[in-house]
């Protein structure tokens, strides 16, 4: 798409152009006078939501697309207005982005890169989107965010928590809002380390695939900056639905303290196994053995019922925050849903908002004039506080909450505690650190396509 | 050696799954000569019964409650299971927290029923059918059957914890002196599923029913030709094999929360199973579970690990692939069986 | 012509037509309209049409010819498609080399799986293809992406970055792949009044290797060889009677469908450079089982046909979600147009796993001789009509 060759294919295409008189000849995504791919000339401007709809992680997709329509409500000026009314950016009138009135296409991922990227190319090529957004995994928001890369597009990340989306993998045309492996592992050490004690011996179980890694590598070097030993890192295949073999050999391991890297249907099972070998009543080295699970999320926390009480985590925003951008926010998603909205939920419908502020605050929807209004642009009233959009790298730094499972939940929404706000400072680090990539990633150069 | 044994036990227990879903995949082809795809989704039919069980005991009536607010700020609804109300708050509880064993007296006749409607309905008309034309059509099923459930329940995985008592872990080494703890549940289902094993078993060596299934699936022919109705005999014994999976899956529900798709990842594992044990053969599907279970345990120790990194990814089919080569029909199957 | 008979010849300018105006018969609808959503005709998804059609056709030369069933073969696709990214990243974007390494390598692999494999039939066969294909899978996934030796990159695909070394890559060629400067992703519309269609270079690549494989695949089925397969079909025992050695034969016919596996994978590479481990796992194979029995299994032109059918459901009916139900359901009065919607919704959108099911079942138990048999029916039925009502037999799958 990015890269086409005109004289060539029409050298090619004459037999077949020949029969067609009336024909306007254009190339795709290339219409005379457009500058970059799928321009929205009519009143109207499309964007993708890419998420999974079947798979295991068919739910957080589900709660994903809701926030999307609810984002799509409030840009068109329908509803109440959610964050926008709280949002420090003025732009947004509720007019629509640039006047023209929002559509979306919808679109399965089924957690995976192929499917995945053939669902975005749809979109791209026979829709028409401008920008595409969602997704639940690391390894489908890379790819993709490739692809929109190449084809010149806008990528607004959803859920994606490997330090690669903005490390070694970083695109001029990708953007993340989530936070990362490092800022969980930043944020959670020094909790644990209150809480635990600096002594501690910790056994990681880590999902064997590029998520699990970067979260394992960037949460046992916090913790072990603090005094925390590594006894033994132990890969998991991703496959994996009983850990029972897996859990059994940390009883006799010395460990006082099990780190699950893991997330969705293994965090949930991994958790249950570990409870149910009676992990947390055991005392070794003198001190209570504890759980910590890195990355926590309320759908997972869900699953795993009554497991999650009292166990430390970390996540990207929690409904029950109080600041005014998340209390409009719960307001209008419970309003209309009957439920409160996940972190998943949260990032896709703040990054719908950032993208339609960019491009209204640049005029255009021109992926590199987005891309340069959303580099280094600051902004408050999203929840999680003040949040930078850095430049060097397109990851969002804001703070991350330490959460705990709650040991007397009111309702079933309500199973995670916020224990401590991070604050930003605290999980900032440099554009190069040796885990996203070090000196030698780079954005490359913003792609309008066509 | 304390390490070793526990990964016998957690070998023994997983074994335990695989070896009663690979027995009721057998007895469907022993008997009906019919590749049933759909036998994982039966198994995950098995681990939702348990949560209906548990959601319809939580069917619960709403009390406003103005002294607490919900996420929206309004008066919180305070949610009470009509159990509580109807038997007293501790009785109530108690039989909540008894769902999953109450729910296998609801899981038997629901599985034969499911299995008897998907015998006469569907898998009567693929006797004679191609194998291809059966794996095609039961896969089908499958994928019908866990989106339905998808519909229902979702996609998350749902907590179904086992009763209070039975939670928690217990010293199995206690009589050898030696300090082994192992999760209570699991050595139920371990338990639980050797009984079914036995049970099944006996029922075909035992009783004048499990003779002549026995003759027919030796010699389906020769037995219609003596007058009995060997079909009615093979559609019961289709009903058995479905309540077997469903069995299964029932009481796994608290070992791994019961998910839509928990069939699928157990079904291509199964079918290894079977084929290892050898097609046909009972006693080889059981003790081809339990080995590839003990096997699989073993090979994701950290020393397994550490010597072939990777080794716990691909061990059952690299074990599956030896004993193929080296026993042409797997441990124990016989001669002419699916080999055309 | 080509050495073929009439009946072949014509077939083959059938699926020649078929192909080269693919993006006239896709778009049979205008865009903008609402059944616009219907339309299959834009390049990602007739690249995959194809793409799977090529797979699907070589899947057929081994389980239709000789009835094994393989349910591995999804490992070759995936290696084809490592084989063609990593040529991508040392040498250069030039789609040849990159397909002509992943039809070697898939065929390499093919030779060392099936002759392992072949030693055994039946299921036994069909366990070992699938344990061989699940490991590759695993070790693509997890071992082979550690960053010490980083064969596959896991979960997210291999793919060509900037500092990757691109031996012969040389400036004014295009960063994508290409056909000797000729961008696979170039792209020429076309409008006529409300409708648009587009005629995409990658697509015609694919096209035509159709063709070519779609020409050898008939050479095949009416070879001595393909009757030598057929042979090991019906009756391997008395094959051997007669003196004449399966394996050699069930070898060639494996190796064969590997390769087109390859080319497939080479294919969806040269398209789209990422390579994904879960293009092997049990589930793709599973996919091309599936697409060949539903077309219809031992016929030229069913696998094809099964292909389009379960990728155009994957790609048009996931994407069909409630507000645009909400628009079809328009002209109803609002009690009716939700009601609709109601019914509707369960089936399309995240539900099309569930129609896909139900249509699986649906054709298996009424057309056993796949899509194939429906059209052989209804082309009969209309021949039939008005004539004397004794046809009633059954249709032998064509070849």
């Amino acid at each position: 798409m990015s890269k086409s060759n005109f004289t060539r294919r029409g050298v090619l295409k004459t037999g077949a152009v020949a029969g067609a008189g009336l024909a306007l000849p254009t190339i795709f995504t290339a219409q005379s006078g457009h500058a970059f791919t799928n321009d929205p000339t009519g009143g109207t401007v499309t964007l993708g939501f890419n998420v999974p709809q079947t798979g295991a992680y068919a739910d957080e997709g589900a709660d994903e697309l809701r926030a999307y329509k609810l984002a799509v409500e409030h840009l068109n000026g329908e509803g109440d207005g959610g964050m926008l009314n709280t949002f420090t950016s003025k732009e947004l009138q509720g007019n629509g982005i640039l006047g023209k009135k929002v559509e979306y296409v919808t679109g399965d991922t089924q957690t995976k890169s192929d499917a995945a990227r053939a669902s975005a190319k749809s979109m791209i090529e026979k829709d028409g989107a401008v920008m595409i957004t969602g997704g639940s995994s690391s390894g489908v928001a890379i790819a993709v965010q490739g692809l929109c890369q190449e084809a010149g597009v806008i990528f607004m990340a959803g859920l994606t928590h490997s330090n690669d989306t903005t490390g070694k993998d970083r695109k001029a045309n990708g953007f993340r809002h989530f936070f990362n492996g490092y800022m969980s592992g930043a944020a959670l050490a020094p909790v644990l380390k209150n809480i635990y004690g600096d002594d501690r011996k910790a056994y990681h179980l880590t999902a064997d695939y590029t998520w699990g890694w970067t979260q394992q590598e960037s949460i046992a070097a916090a913790t072990e900056a603090l005094g925390w030993e590594t006894v033994n890192n132990v890969l998991t295949p991703l496959a994996s639905t009983d850990f029972s073999s897996y859990i059994a050999p940390v009883l006799n391991s010395g460990a006082d303290v099990l780190v699950l890297n893991h997330y969705g249907g293994n965090m949930v099972n991994s958790l249950t196994n570990a409870v149910q070998f009676g992990l947390r009543e055991k005392v070794v080295n003198g001190k209570d053995f504890e759980i910590v699970v890195p990355l926590y999320s309320r759908l997972m926390a869900k699953g795993a019922g009554a497991n999650v009480k009292g166990i430390h985590g970390s996540t990207n925003w929690h409904w029950s925050l109080q600041d005014e951008g998340s209390k409009a926010f719960v307001k209008s998603f419970g309003t209309k849903y009957g439920f409160p909205p996940s972190q998943a939920a949260h990032t896709c419908y703040v990054q719908t908002l950032l993208y339609a502020d960019a491009v209204t605050r640049a005029g255009s929807f021109a992926p590199c004039a987005v891309v340069e209004a959303l580099e280094g642009f600051e902004f408050d009233g999203l929840g999680n506080g003040k949040t930078l959009y850095r430049a060097e790298d397109h990851q969002c730094f804001k703070d991350v909450l330490v959460v705990r499972g709650k040991e007397n939940p009111t309702s079933e929404f309500d199973l995670l505690e916020v224990v401590e706000v991070t604050p930003a400072a605290q999980v900032t680090y440099a554009p190069d650190h040796a885990m996203f990539g070090g000196a030698d990633a780079s954005l490359g150069e913003c792609n309008n396509g066509a | 050696m304390d390490g070793l044994i526990l990964q016998i036990l957690n070998g023994l227990d997983k074994g335990s799954a695989y070896a009663l879903i690979a027995l009721g995949l057998t007895l469907i082809f022993g008997t009906l000569g019919v590749v049933n795809f759909a036998h994982g989704a039966l198994f995950m039919i098995g681990a939702f019964c348990a949560v209906t069980i548990s959601k319809i005991l939580n069917i619960s009536y709403e009390v406003i409650d103005p002294n607490q607010t919900d996420f929206l700020g309004n008066p919180l609804k305070v949610k009470t299971p009509y159990v509580e109300s109807w038997f007293g708050p501790e009785m109530g509880a108690s039989i909540i927290d008894w769902s999953v064993p109450l729910a296998i007296l609801l899981t038997i006749p629901v599985m034969m029923l499911i299995g008897l409607i998907m015998e006469r309905g569907l898998i009567k008309h693929f006797y004679n059918r191609e194998h291809a034309d059966q794996i095609l059509v039961t896969f089908g099923l499958a994928i019908v059957l866990q989106e339905i459930i998808k519909y229902y329940f979702g996609a998350n995985p749902i907590q179904t914890p086992p009763p209070e008592a039975l939670q928690g872990v217990a010293n199995v080494g206690a009589a050898i002196g030696m300090d082994l703890p192992y999760p209570i549940w699991r050595i139920v289902y371990f338990c639980f599923s050797l009984g079914i094993i036995g049970a099944v078993f006996a029922f075909l060596q035992f009783t004048t029913f499990g003779m002549v299934v026995r003759a027919g699936m030796a010699d389906r022919e020769t037995v219609g030709l003596l007058g009995i109705n060997i079909d009615r005999r093979f559609t019961i014994m289709f009903a058995i094999a479905a309540a077997v999976a469903g069995l299964a899956g029932v009481m796994y529900a608290p070992i791994n929360p019961p998910n839509y798709h928990m069939g699928m990842d157990f079904l291509v594992l199964s079918f290894v199973v079977v084929v290892v044990g050898g097609m046909g053969s009972l006693p080889g599907a059981v003790l081809a579970g339990f080995m590839l279970g003990i096997l699989e345990s073993f090979a994701s120790t950290t020393w397994a690990t550490t010597t072939l990194p990777g080794i716990n990814q691909i061990i059952i089919y690299l074990v599956a692939i030896i004993v193929l080569l080296t026993r042409p029909r797997g441990l124990m199957g016989r001669k002419g069986v699916m080999e055309e | 012509m080509l050495g073929l008979n009439n009946k072949d010849t014509k077939l083959l300018i059938v699926v020649a037509v078929l192909t080269l105006l693919a993006p006239f018969i896709l778009n049979p609808f205008p865009a903008g309209s609402a059944m616009a959503q219907f339309n299959a005709g834009y390049p990602d998804l007739m690249q995959r049409f194809v793409i799977f059609g090529i797979f699907a056709i070589g899947f057929n030369i081994l389980f239709g010819l000789t009835g094994y069933l393989s349910f591995g073969h999804a490992a070759f696709l995936g290696i084809g498609s490592y084989a063609a990214v990593w040529i991508f990243k040392l040498f250069t974007y030039n789609v040849v080399p990159a397909i002509a390494l992943a039809v070697i390598m898939a065929g390499l692999f093919s030779v060392i799986i099936g002759y392992v494999s072949l030693r055994r039939s039946g299921i036994y066969f069909s366990i070992l293809t699938l344990a061989f294909a699940q490991m590759s899978f695993a070790l693509a996934y997890s071992v082979l992406s550690n960053p010490k030796f980083n064969l596959t990159n896991g979960e997210t695909g291999l793919q060509v970055y900037a500092d990757d070394l691109q031996m012969f890559h040389r400036e004014g060629l295009p960063d994508l792949p290409h056909l000797f400067g000729l961008s696979m992703r170039s792209t020429y519309n076309l409008d006529i009044g409300a409708w648009s269609f587009s005629f995409n270079a990658g697509y015609y690549l694919c096209a035509v290797v159709l063709m070519l494989v779609f020409y050898l695949s008939i050479r095949i089925f009416r070879s001595p060889f393909g009757l030598m397969l057929r042979a090991i079909k019906s009756n391997q025992t008395r094959m051997s009677y007669t003196g004449l050695n399966p394996r050699p034969h069930t070898l060639a016919a494996f190796v064969i469908s590997g390769m087109y596996a390859g080319l497939a994978g080479g294919l969806m590479a040269a398209m789209d450079p990422l390579a994904g481990a879960e293009r092997m796992q049990w589930t793709a194979s599973g996919e091309v089982v599936l697409m060949t029995i539903l077309g219809g299994t031992g016929t030229l032109i069913g696998p094809v046909l099964g292909a389009g059918f379960i990728k155009y459901f994957e790609n048009i009916f996931s994407k069909i979600n409630d507000s645009i139900l909400h628009e079809w359901f328009a002209f109803l009065p609002d009690g009716l147009e939700n009601f609709m919607v109601f019914i509707v919704h369960p089936f399309v959108g995240k539900g099309w796993h569930l129609t896909l099911g139900i249509l699986f079942m649906l054709v298996v138990i009424f057309l056993p001789g796949g899509l194939v048999e429906g059209g052989q029916r209804i082309g009969k039925w209309i021949k039939n009509r008005g004539k004397a009502k004794d046809s009633g037999a059954t249709t032998e799958p064509a070849e």
